[in-house]
């Protein structure tokens, strides 16, 4: 918007200048140009205000709320930052956000680093029928609905469940258990069925990105007697730069601010073992009606999920030349 | 670029920021939750006469119990005038929505509650005392509607005000598999609890489940704990910390001997190894599949097993230390409320006591619901076939009436300590991971915390 004024100011004098009379364009450029500018306005208005409204008034009520002692009924009452000492001090809520940062592990680094993996071997299928294919399965988990990917996975991992029965077929009886009921492996088995989901996305992400890396690289490169790990490490990696932050950046806010995995799959336990501070959040909420404490909590999340982010955008954006 | 969208963010961060100060300085001023919704209180005459005027009763009830939705249908039919909208939730939905729903415009005449105190803190429920005197409801044994009492502002439970009726009462026990309670030597129901554990090591060394009991969302562990609790000391202590009675607490020796005893059964495999990760529905299920030669469930549950396990399921009171004792089990009522802002309360009312004093009410609570009707204690019962899992529970039920042995769950002792304390302390308890005297302390602190607030 600014350019295209600035656009009209910079012909004006050229039309004006060789003629001689009053120049009746700056008033009417500058009236034209503010009325431009309000009309951008409203064309952002509808936009705006549903943002506003559903992002921004939410955003505003949960921090004005985290600030009281509140069933979400009754009367509330004024306690301060009283919420966020209990958040920042009460040893379950510590466990419960040290839970999602564990997911992190699962939910991102697992899945960019068997991606980078599984699209380096898939990059060159890519263009054939095979390569839809190949494609289309690695993306299969973003469509199905991560309730029903939970539902799946709790009976795959139950005591009779697939899992188990190949494991007992391979001769590891031994090492079968109710993967989701104990303390040991509850956290891990719901940070694989996470990195089950998060993986087909940063395939297909990465393998779009290594389309398109210049085939002139990989030949200088090769040209230099680079083999495939060198090429990976000289090459492919630099320049997916920014698909690696796009899919650490979708992954982190996944595993911070995941839900419904968890809920379906092992609803929290046991104990607080797999309680994640979504999860919380809901529960305090609605089930305890301490409305308060759990908009504390969830003002902490968002912080916690812009310091985990923020860096990482800075870290991975576009060098400009 | 790079500068003039840093600037630009700047720009936006400064409007942001007084944007977001005057916010919060505004949220200061008006605390949330201020515009109450006007309590309907006791006062005001009411009626008992429906009327033949057009009546559409909102009712919110639990998903999965066809229950109400028989009642509503025989109600309609023997009073063409009344209609019924129904809305069903699943049972920890109604929990979560029952004080927005109560508290909207569009209140239900008649709701399921879950918890009660909560609400009636909050003036969200009818106190039904008027109705109590114009219907009679004195007259139904007051072990049926004690737990549906609360004191003036909503803190004590067990005296005071009525403030909900059952459609049903149930009462818990042990379902069996006479299949397999043949197969290791049980000729008839324990009657002590060291018979019962004799039964269990017969089971386990028979290599047949013990107990098949669910444990994952929500600590179905519970209910054998609470048998075994209600019996190692005076159930009334039970049912005054589950009524909020001033000092009252769950640290109490019964409390502990039923925990260690729980861990105990855990560590000798007594339940399924993977109790922690099955739900309620898995249970059922896996009993019904035979998988378990004891299930601690409700009456709820009998015309479904009759159905699924016809002739092959019995059921008993959980015994107590002693043979011959009075026996005390977890019966609650399937408790039903009046809104305070229903439009349509004396309907709701009528509704109500109808269930309790209709001939055909009373048939369909039995047949469909499983449960005892409740009501005056000169009603007949309604007839249902003998050698049936329905009738033993049924006779149960009143057995326990005469023998006045019923207690509350302590799952509704307040709104949040299942969920905040006893689902994850059981969990723990059972794979190790809490004491017996930690859990008891747990819950203890849970329940402390919640009544502070």
């Amino acid at each position: 918007m600014t350019s295209a004024v600035g656009s009209t100011s910079a012909g004006a004098p050229t039309r004006a200048g060789g003629e001689d009379r009053q120049p009746p364009v700056r008033p009417y450029r500058k009236r034209w140009g503010r009325t431009a500018g309000w009309l951008g306005w409203l064309w952002v208005l509808p936009a705006l205000s549903m943002y506003g409204f559903f992002v921004l008034r939410p955003l505003l009520t949960t921090m004005q709320y985290s600030l009281y002692n509140w069933n979400g009924i009754g009367r509330a009452e004024w306690v301060g930052l009283d919420n966020y000492l209990t958040v920042v001090t009460d040893s379950d809520l510590l466990k419960i956000i040290s839970n999602a940062f564990i997911l992190i592990v699962f939910f991102s680094f697992a899945p960019v680093c068997l991606g980078l993996l599984v699209a380096s071997l898939v990059r060159r299928l890519s263009a054939g029928p095979f390569g839809t294919v190949v494609r289309t399965v690695l993306f299969l988990p973003q469509v199905i609905p991560l309730v029903a990917a939970g539902i799946a996975w709790t009976w795959l991992l139950s005591t009779d469940g697939l899992v188990n029965q190949i494991l007992r077929a391979v001769g590891l009886g031994g090492v079968t258990r109710a993967w989701l009921g104990e303390f040991d492996t509850a956290l891990p088995s719901v940070g694989v069925i996470g990195t089950w989901v998060m993986l087909g996305l940063c395939t297909i992400l990465l393998v779009t990105g290594m389309s398109k890396i210049d085939p002139a690289l990989y030949e200088a490169a090769r040209i230099d007697g680079a083999g495939p790990v060198r090429e990976f490490f000289a090459v492919t990696l630099p320049s997916l730069r920014q698909e690696i932050g796009v899919c650490l950046t979708v992954t982190i806010i996944a595993a911070l601010a995941s839900f419904d995995i968890v809920y379906i799959s092992t609803s929290g336990g046991p104990g607080i073992q797999t309680t994640v501070p979504g999860l919380e959040i809901y529960r305090l909420a609605f089930s305890q009606r301490q409305v308060g404490l759990a908009s504390a909590l969830a003002v902490v999340l968002m912080v916690l999920v812009l310091v985990c982010v923020l860096p990482i955008q800075r870290l991975t954006r576009e060098e400009k030349a | 670029m790079p500068d003039s969208s840093t600037r630009f963010s700047r720009r936006r961060l400064a409007l942001l920021v007084p944007a977001l100060t005057a916010g919060l300085v505004m949220s200061a001023c008006s605390a949330p939750g201020s515009d109450q919704p006007s309590s309907t209180g006791s006062d005001g005459p009411v009626s008992t006469e429906l009327g033949t005027g057009p009546i559409s009763l909102e009712l919110y009830a639990e998903t999965g119990f066809p229950l109400v939705k028989a009642l509503a249908d025989e109600f309609t039919k023997q009073h063409p005038n009344v209609k019924f909208n129904i809305r069903e939730d699943q049972f920890t939905v109604i929990t979560e929505n029952a004080p927005r729903v109560l508290a909207s415009d569009n209140a239900p005449d008649i709701i399921r509650l879950p918890t009660m105190v909560d609400l009636v803190k909050d003036d969200l429920l009818k106190n039904l005392d008027p109705y109590v005197a114009a219907y009679g409801w004195d007259k139904f044994p007051a072990s049926q509607l004690v737990q549906l009492r609360l004191a003036d502002g909503g803190g004590v439970r067990g005296s005071g005000s009525l403030y909900g009726l059952g459609l049903g009462y149930s009462v818990t026990g042990v379902f069996y598999n006479k299949t397999l309670a043949t197969q290791v030597g049980m000729a008839k129901p324990p009657t002590t609890i060291a018979e019962f554990e004799e039964l269990l090591a017969k089971a386990k060394s028979a290599k047949v489940q013990p107990i098949m009991q669910f444990n994952k969302n929500t600590a179905g562990i519970n209910f054998p704990h609470q048998a075994l609790q209600n019996q190692f000391g005076d159930p009334a202590r039970v049912s005054d910390w589950i009524f909020q009675k001033p000092g009252a607490t769950f640290d109490t020796p019964a409390a502990l001997k039923a925990t260690q005893t729980i861990q105990r059964w855990a560590q000798a495999g007594y339940f399924p190894t993977d109790a922690n990760a099955l739900d309620y529905a898995s249970m059922v299920g896996e009993f019904q599949k035979g998988n378990g030669l004891f299930m601690f469930n409700g009456d709820w549950e009998s015309g479904n097993l009759d159905k699924n396990m016809a002739g092959n399921v019995g059921f008993f009171l959980f015994p107590g230390e002693a043979a011959g004792g009075k026996h005390v089990a977890m019966s609650a009522p399937n408790t039903f409320g009046v809104g305070a802002r229903a439009k349509n309360p004396d309907a709701a009312a009528f509704f109500l006591n109808w269930a309790h004093t209709d001939p055909k009410a009373r048939e369909i609570s039995v047949k469909v619901g499983g449960s005892h009707p409740g009501g005056p204690s000169d009603l007949p019962l309604p007839s249902v076939a003998e050698g049936t899992v329905l009738s033993e529970t049924l006779k149960a039920s009143q057995q326990l009436g005469a023998e006045n042995g019923a207690v509350d769950f302590t799952a509704n002792a307040t709104g949040g300590i299942f969920a905040a304390a006893i689902t994850p302390e059981m969990q723990k308890l059972v794979a190790g991971q809490q004491t017996p005297e930690g859990y008891v302390k747990a819950v203890q602190a849970e329940y402390e915390k919640e009544l502070s607030r």
